[in-house]
């Protein structure tokens, strides 16, 4: 990328699949508009990066109890409305399929094609009980500085 | 309209056809033209706002029975 690029940065705090599909539509948007693109994740929004396969880690019992509890990576997130007991999300993904529209997990592959920046937040990983090692290979780590030096250059700036 | 390159996004949402153009365009040569088939409705708008952020030119559009068809300069 030229020096002169524009920047797009992206908070998903949300861990609803609806909402993490629309960054995802955004950030692959924004990439195809030639900006540099970073997406920060924080809270709920760390579980859209998790492996879906159990990663054994030593843990206290809290921190236990929250990975077993929060979904496992982009395909398990529910949805912010209508998740019907998991019938929401099978329905989308049957109208996502239907449309040609990409589904979430096919999203963040064409966001890492295309140079999207991954960043996970720390601190909140932290307060989850989420380790590395439980999420996707490849990823940045760093804090509300790291996403601020972003941000701060950014033309679209968004908390999702 | 003569074009070096035919990208064809019919039937892929939004956003899949400018995320395909812009891949397509990459890899041209100034000067080259690329022609993008699509049929999402939003296209036209889609289109005339990525090729003028991206510093190209959208040398015509049209649009028969849905199904969107432009040409773009690389410059």
């Amino acid at each position: 990328m030229d020096e002169k690029s524009q920047k797009t940065t992206i908070v998903l705090f949300s861990g609803d699949y609806d909402k993490a599909m629309a960054a995802f539509i955004i950030a692959n948007g924004a990439a195809a508009y030639e900006h540099e693109v970073t997406m920060f994740f924080t809270f709920w929004g760390l579980n859209t990066l998790r492996k879906e396969a159990a990663v054994r880690t030593k843990k206290g019992f809290l921190e236990r109890i929250f990975g077993a509890m929060m979904p496992r990576g982009a395909e398990k997130l529910g949805l912010s409305k209508l998740n019907m007991a998991g019938m929401g999300p099978q329905m989308i993904k049957h109208v996502i399929r239907k449309h040609k529209a990409l589904p979430l997990p096919q999203l963040i592959e064409l966001a890492r094609e295309q140079g999207v920046k991954l960043v996970a937040c720390t601190m909140t990983m932290d307060l989850l009980g989420l380790q590395q090692e439980e999420l996707l290979d490849g990823l940045e780590y760093g804090g509300v500085a790291a996403y601020l030096g972003d941000a701060s250059d950014g033309k679209v700036n968004l908390f999702i | 309209m003569k074009a070096d390159i035919i990208v064809d996004t019919k039937g892929l949402a939004c956003p899949m056809p400018i995320v395909k153009a812009r891949k397509a365009i990459t890899a041209m040569k100034t000067g080259q033209v690329m022609e993008v088939l699509s049929t999402d409705k939003g296209s036209l708008n889609d289109f005339r706002a990525w090729v003028s952020q991206t510093k190209n030119e959208l040398i015509a559009h049209e649009e028969q029975n849905g199904e969107y068809r432009f040409w773009v300069r690389k410059l």
